[in-house]
């Protein structure tokens, strides 16, 4: 095995992973945070129809990802889950409610504005807990050994409460582009109206965490403040990116916003790793510290090779079936 | 107050893979059921197997969809609360815990959906194919899980080196020594599950007198299935046994409420386990008998719990008790399943009104027996998290707290206390509905196969009315 660094295989898998999943199940988040702010119950009903075939699929990679990560970085799944414990569980609640709300809002006549509130919490309280998590890594963990020692609420601090925010905020966005993508008339003209506002708030926390960052930490700092001055070339494209898809949306175009807005998504996440690398569990342990055993990162590499393309192949078709506008009154929503 | 972290995170995974237990152990046994629906189907022509496979279909969705969301925690869990469990075994469990995640995705992803939503759509032939390849996904997806939980029973394939798990056989540790009793004991127990709720449900449209030609058919099926299936699982629930008793002979010496090891050990009928004076109160046993059920000699000797420490003994009462429910329920089973054939054969089973709303009472239990006997399993095998190697007590996450373990344990009730609810009110509906009028609804053209739940289209509200009429 020594031809083949199976731990940076599965370093790009899981990266993979995580990233389809933020994007994906980041607009359907996106859509259910937007949902109190929607013009109308039509509008309600147009943004979940645009959402329901795909958002349970979208889902599928955040479980992959995790019993890919006790698979492939069992530390990381030992100190992350432990460090977040009570995030998890909100994590958690949040998605099986809004899963549900789902499911209900569709079938339930009557009690439907109860239901909608529960899409809503239950995708605001995911977006924040996933945030968090972020700001978490960067943060580092307290630990012993292959143990995280720290505190219950490490994990929740003044900066993981911005990456938190920031990560509604970008939800928010994707939400709100992929509205413009999905709907037209008054629906698409409510996004459109939202979209510029919701983009300034992403970059304003992009701004500000990208600033607390390395004031923080001093590794962070080490990174981006010496040699390395290719780097500052993604804070540039994530601002001209930014500027782009500001200037699309007051073009009134329907799929550059969302396209933009995912390039964002990139572009933050790529900082992310940037700054974070080698490290899984930092400040001390990297990813090959994190690593299982290379025989059994090599069983499991043997069936999600089969199965990635599949999902993949999959998961194009669904979005390729429903591709085009939702109409109010089209769809389940209108049984 | 004290909170023990270990105990509530020993109460909250219970509680979570209870709740979450119950739902696979329905749908994979009404998964073959509807594959061999289906299959019949194909081959007579008969459309009462179409109208009855269609019904159960939707049942299905329902059910299937309350076990995917109630699993989601199950991925978690692991790591939240038993991470150092999790670390030490990640070498084997990781890929076998996602081998599993795998197996349930492929087959959500490509023959659920053809299940579910495909029946105009594709060639018979291909519809069929995939009822039998979700059966058999199923049955992969269970596969995998009860070789993780087997192993955490009877480790095998292993070396522990600085107490981490190092592969040293991938078979072995897969076909560990009590999988195969596990999975056939589980695989029979899905069978009697599906069995018992489509023959209570059948048997409660027989006495309201709807639905008659399809509840006759489907009753019949399962009354046969079970007079076969009830015996089987006596004789495969021993064979487990026998292999338990060879590898965790003190989860025996529970389920027995064994003390001291002795020949012509007695078979206890009713007791008192008392942990605290190593005894038994207000016994009713049968001499002799507990060794020849397991030695399958009268002077066979059994070992009893005094043969170690009282730390290393699981909790005697429990397991005693969990042990008695299940095997009695068990047979219980036996009985009503074979006076249900009895009937059937002399053509009075349909007209036998006491008979079938004893039926409609059976549906809870098989979920009752299963839980019991997952209870005598787990809470056997304490004091270990892996059986010989690692104690519960070193396997839970070191940085618990108790409030943080009673905030979850009180969150996931609160959060499973409202799907299941919801799920139950849902389910209730569908089946008071019954066959006929789904079978007047529109084609659902925004389903999806990702979504078991829109398979069933229409409205909680108009269930309900269409149940009342």
């Amino acid at each position: 095995m020594e031809l083949i660094d199976l731990t940076l295989i599965w370093v790009v898998i899981i990266g993979i992973g995580i990233f389809m999943y933020v994007l994906m199940d980041g607009f359907d988040l996106g859509v259910g945070i937007l949902f109190p702010f929607a013009p109308s119950d039509e509008a309600r009903d147009e943004m979940m129809t645009s959402v329901a075939p795909v958002w349970d699929g979208n889902e599928t990679w955040l479980i992959l990802g995790g019993a890919g990560l006790l698979a492939a970085f069992p530390l990381i799944y030992a100190v992350f889950l432990p460090a977040l414990y009570i995030g998890v569980f909100l994590l958690l609640a949040g998605l099986i409610f809004r899963g549900v709300a789902f499911e209900f809002r569709f079938k339930a006549q009557a009690r439907k504005y109860w239901w909608d509130r529960a899409f809503f919490g239950g995708s605001t309280v995911a977006s924040f807990a996933q945030g968090a998590v972020v700001g978490a890594y960067i943060q580092g963990f307290e630990t012993d050994g292959f143990s995280y020692v720290g505190g219950a609420f490490d994990w929740l601090t003044p900066f993981t409460v911005m990456t938190g925010l920031g990560v509604v905020a970008g939800y928010a966005l994707l939400g709100v582009t992929w509205t413009i993508l999905k709907t037209e008339g008054r629906t698409q003209e409510w996004a459109f109206r939202l979209a510029p506002w919701l983009l300034a708030a992403v970059i304003g926390f992009f701004l500000v965490v990208s600033l607390w960052t390395p004031l923080a930490h001093e590794r962070v700092m080490t990174r981006w403040f010496e040699n390395l001055s290719w780097l500052w070339l993604f804070p540039a494209l994530t601002l001209a990116s930014a500027a782009w898809v500001f200037w699309r949306i007051r073009m009134r175009a329907e799929a550059a916003p969302f396209i933009g807005s995912m390039l964002l998504f990139a572009l933050f996440y790529l900082g992310l790793l940037i700054t974070q690398w080698p490290y899984a569990v930092p400040p001390d342990h990297t990813f090959w510290d994190a690593a299982s055993d290379p025989g059994s990162q090599l069983f499991l590499l043997i069936g999600v090779l089969f199965l990635i393309p599949i999902i993949l192949g999959y998961t194009a078709w669904t979005y390729w079936v429903f591709r085009g506008k939702v109409k109010s009154g089209e769809g389940y929503a209108g049984h | 107050m004290d909170l023990d972290p270990l105990l509530l995170s020993r109460i909250q995974f219970a509680f979570v893979v209870s709740f979450h237990a119950i739902f696979p152990v329905f749908t994979i046994g009404l998964a073959s059921y509807i594959a061999l629906l289906e299959a019949l189907h194909y081959k007579t022509d008969n459309p009462v197997y179409e109208k009855l496979s269609k019904f159960w279909i939707k049942v299905f969705a329902i059910v299937f969809g309350m076990g995917v969301v109630s699993g989601i925690v199950m991925a978690f869990q692991f790591g939240t609360n038993w991470s150092v469990f999790s670390y030490s075994a990640a070498n084997f469990l990781g890929p076998i815990l996602s081998y599993e995640v795998v197996t349930a995705f492929f087959l959500e992803a490509t023959f659920l959906g053809v299940l579910l939503f495909g029946r105009d759509k594709v060639p018979r032939g291909v519809h069929l194919f995939a009822a039998c390849m979700v059966a058999i996904g199923t049955f992969i997806s269970s596969f995998w899980i009860l070789s993780a939980n087997s192993w955490m029973h009877t480790p095998a394939g292993v070396e522990f080196q600085d107490g981490i798990v190092q592969m040293t056989s991938w078979t072995q540790a897969i076909f560990n020594p009590s999988m195969p009793y596990r999975f056939g004991h589980m695989a029979l127990a899905s069978f009697i599950t599906g069995g018992f709720v489509v023959a209570g449900v059948s048997a409660w449209y027989l006495l309201k007198g709807r639905n008659p030609n399809t509840s006759r058919k489907a009753l019949a099926m399962c009354v046969v299935m079970l007079a076969i299936a009830t015996p089987l699982q006596l004789v495969v629930g021993d064979m487990h046994g026998l292999n338990t008793f060879e590898h965790q002979p003190m989860k025996v010496a529970a389920m027995e409420g064994a003390w001291e090891t002795r020949s012509r050990t007695p078979l206890i009928l009713f007791a008192i386990p008392d942990a605290a004076n190593e005894t038994n109160h207000f016994q009713v046993a049968i001499p002799g008998l507990a060794s020849l059920v397991l030695t399958h000699s009268l002077d066979g000797e059994v070992p009893g719990l005094l043969e170690v420490a009282p730390e290393d003994r699981p909790p005697v009462g429990v397991v005693f008790w969990s042990f008695r429910i299940m095997v009695g329920l068990g047979l219980l089973f036996i009985a009503v399943s074979l006076a249900s054939a009895w009937q059937l054969w002399r053509g009075r089973l349909y007209d036998s009104p006491r008979l079938l709303r004893l039926l409609t009472w059976m549906i809870p239990l098989p979920f009752v027996a299963v839980l019991a006997g997952w209870f005598v399993t787990e809470v056997g095998r304490q004091p270990w998290i892996i059986q010989g190697v690692l104690r519960i007590s070193e396997g839970v996450t070191p940085s618990i707290t108790g409030w943080m373990a009673l905030f979850t344990l009180i969150g996931y009730i609160s959060v499973y206390a409202i799907v299941f609810t919801a799920g139950v009110i849902y389910l209730r509906r569908v089946i008071q509905a019954g066959p006929d009028p789904l079978d007047d609804a529109p084609e659902d053209k925004t389903a999806r196969p990702k979504r078991p739940w829109s398979a069933v289209p229409f409205k909680v509200e108009q269930a309900a009315q269409a149940g009342r009429s």
